[in-house]
């Protein structure tokens, strides 16, 4: 491989794992955060993926599909035609818009009742949502998938060249929800997810509406899921409900948010670099290593020993509540105190 | 009567339903409505609906006894349920044609004696797993104290790791037991039964009874009820909640095994992804019958059972398992409890 194919497969890696950073900083508002149990991520990346792929993609010729007939084809509205392609920021924003309203709608049922409700909610999410996509022909054309899925920019590089081009806007996006986040995790707002994670009989006795909190939490992780799989679809540009196993939308994200660090956003995407580089590294080595299975096998033992043996993971939680107190603060003979 | 009614209460009541009489005015309308809606509705599929309420029952019962008495949603139970079915494909597809004990077609069913042979053999060998697996991992959580949530997410792990480990072994194709085609049975209103699904519902009540037994009579039964109930106070009344646990994970696998394996012969085939594919309706029966509950997880799975196989009839086939979930939405919209209200929410 020469040079220029190195780099290639190093931005097509990239690609993947900056994706999977933003789904891992969206988990870690859940878990990390707030300690909601969401085993299903793959439901709202399909959503997330599907809503801003379905929108902005041309609707199908009428003479080749029989069933099939949606296309919001917002990428060729006149008035959004600046050679800027505003319609890939709508496209995310829809995206993250129909899950808010997804996880609105399961939050409110299952947050009110004991934690392991919204596991088992969001699993028959994921696949409902798949069985929808998949059965609903003329909205996503079944298991045959989505294809012609648009480009964002693409008029301004040449197609081989294009990767480089999606590499920068995986990671803007990825920069602007982490430092969004961070600002919202250090919050007082942040802080009484924190309280809610740790005790939630005493942050109620302290006067907050957990409901409200969980829900809010719950809403925001969601919405940064469906901003990571609309990132996906203009990504691969070719959807199918078959994409979207359990495995790599759902579990691996696990993996890395354990690996890397809950409660660290740092971590969390750290943790979705390591483990995608693992991935995409070990997928040509001889032998077992490279076999799915053993790799399913193999997540979940990781997911199982981090739990047991380091439940913090690479970075774990900074036990800093706020920047404005020094950490030395709380030592008796300091100067200031 | 009247009669009638306290009979029912009564029973009831010693199972350790709270059954009351508005929920004796409700099931009278539920069964009311039911029968009048029967003329409109496929018996064929309320009988199919029947077989497959069976095999939920068991898996569900396993689960809320689970959730129950350790207090976690156990993630990984429909993957105890895909072992179960491959460790009996095991045996009768490899370790007994090794020793010359082959078959299938028993009688008017389509599998073999074998299977008879294998059915109590990989059931323990899972029960023991489960146990082993219980030492491994949710002791030590258990032990530094951890969220019941906390101890969900390693069963994930778990569950995942069993699926990738079926998938070592046996590969992702679909797999059969040995088995030869046979006639099902035709009765009036165009019902169908496989005789397999009577050798389903058979084994199914008999380990139902064989639990009530165990929960109702032995001291090992009400010391399980009691931890469920309050663990606190079962551990400071002298019982042991160790041998608790451990005889919890060996009844809950067990039954889990059982219908992992009676689901491969009803579907009469076996993917690594038939457990956790089982999931919901599993969770959907647990919630509609109060967490906890086993006898609320029995009438809990016989409605998801039914309910879903019946909306096949207006609605698409494929989103029979969207249907349980409804249910069970619905469920914590209206009763968050269960149907007793016995379940904890």
């Amino acid at each position: 491989m020469d040079l220029a194919g190195i780099a290639d497969y190093l931005v097509a890696f990239a690609i993947m794992g900056g994706i999977y950073g933003v789904f891992t900083l969206g988990l870690n508002v859940h878990w990390g955060f707030t300690g909601l149990f969401n085993i299903g991520i793959a439901g709202f990346f399909a959503l997330g993926a599907y809503t801003s792929a379905l929108l902005t993609t041309s609707p199908p010729d009428p003479a080749l599909f029989e069933d099939f007939k949606f296309g919001g084809n917002w990428a060729s509205i006149g008035f959004l035609d600046w050679g800027l392609d505003v319609w890939f920021v709508l496209g995310l924003a829809s995206a993250a818009l129909c899950c808010g309203v997804i996880a609105l709608v399961i939050g409110y049922i299952t947050l009110r009742l004991r934690d392991d409700y919204l596991a088992i909610s969001t699993l028959g999410i994921a696949e409902t949502v798949r069985f929808f996509f998949l059965n609903e022909k003329w909205l996503a054309n079944g298991s045959k998938g989505l294809y012609r899925i648009p480009k964002f920019l693409g008029d301004w590089i040449a197609p081989e060249n294009y990767g480089y081009l999606y590499v920068v806007v995986v990671f803007a996006v990825l920069a602007i929800i982490y430092l969004a986040l961070q600002r919202a995790v250090n919050s007082p707002w942040g802080r009484v997810l924190r309280a809610i994670r740790e005790d939630e009989v005493t942050a109620q006795a302290s006067g907050k509406d957990v409901f409200r909190f969980k829900l809010q939490a719950f809403i925001l992780g969601a919405m940064i899921m469906g901003i990571g799989g609309a990132l996906y679809a203009h990504h691969v540009r070719f959807l199918s409900p078959l994409t979207f196993d359990p495995m790599l939308a759902t579990f691996i994200i696990w993996a890395m948010l354990m690996v890397g660090g809950s409660a660290n956003n740092k971590g969390a995407v750290l943790g979705a670099l390591v483990v995608w580089g693992i991935w995409v590294a070990t997928q040509s080595l001889p032998g077992i290593l490279s076999d799915p299975s053993f790799r399913l096998f193999m997540v979940g033992v990781l997911i199982v020993a981090v739990i047991l043996l380091r439940p913090g993971g690479i970075l774990g939680e900074e036990r800093r509540v706020t920047r404005l107190a020094d950490s030395d603060a709380a030592r008796p003979n300091n100067p200031g105190g | 009567m009247g009669r009638l009614v306290t009979t029912i209460q009564d029973t009831a009541r010693r199972i350790g339903l709270a059954w009351t009489p508005a929920h004796t005015s409700v099931a009278i309308v539920v069964i009311a409505l039911a029968v009048g809606f029967l003329p409109f509705v496929k018996m064929g599929l309320v009988v199919n609906g029947v077989f497959l309420g069976a095999i939920i029952a068991l898996g569900a019962v396993g689960l809320t006894l689970v959730y129950g008495i350790l207090n976690f949603a156990n993630i990984a139970h429909g993957d105890y349920m895909t072992m179960g079915a491959y460790t009996t494909l095991f045996i009768v597809g490899y370790l007994l044609p090794k020793v010359g004990v082959e078959g299938s077609g028993l009688g008017p069913f389509t599998f073999g004696y074998p299977l008879l042979i294998a059915l109590p053999v990989a059931v323990a060998a899972i029960s023991a797993g489960a146990v082993v697996v219980d030492m491994m991992v949710y002791r030590r959580l258990r032990d530094r104290g951890v969220n019941t949530v906390v101890v969900s997410m390693a069963s994930l792990g778990v569950a995942i790791a069993l699926r990738g480990l079926v998938q070592i072994i046996w590969g992702g194709d679909i797999e059969r037991y040995p088995r030869e085609t046979r006639q099902v049975f035709h009765l009036p209103m165009d019902v169908r039964v496989p005789p397999d699904a009577i050798f389903i519902t058979t084994v199914a009540i008999i380990l139902v009874v064989a639990l009530y037994l165990v929960l109702d009579r032995t001291k090992m039964g009400k010391a399980m009820r009691a931890t469920a109930d309050n663990p606190d106070l079962a551990l400071v009344s002298g019982i042991d909640t160790g041998s608790v646990v451990r005889w919890t994970w060996v009844m809950g696998a067990a039954l889990a095994a059982t219908a992992g394996i009676l689901l491969a012969v009803y579907q009469a085939h076996l993917l690594p992804i038939m457990g956790w594919k089982f999931l919901i309706p599993l969770f959907a029966a647990v919630v509609l019958g109060g967490i906890g509950n086993p006898y609320g997880a029995l009438v809990g799975a016989f409605v998801i059972g039914v309910t879903s196989e019946v909306s096949t009839q207006w609605i698409n086939p494929s989103y029979k398992p969207a249907v349980a979930f409804a249910i069970m939405i619905g469920m914590l919209l209206v009763r968050p409890r269960g149907i007793f209200g016995g379940g904890r929410s």
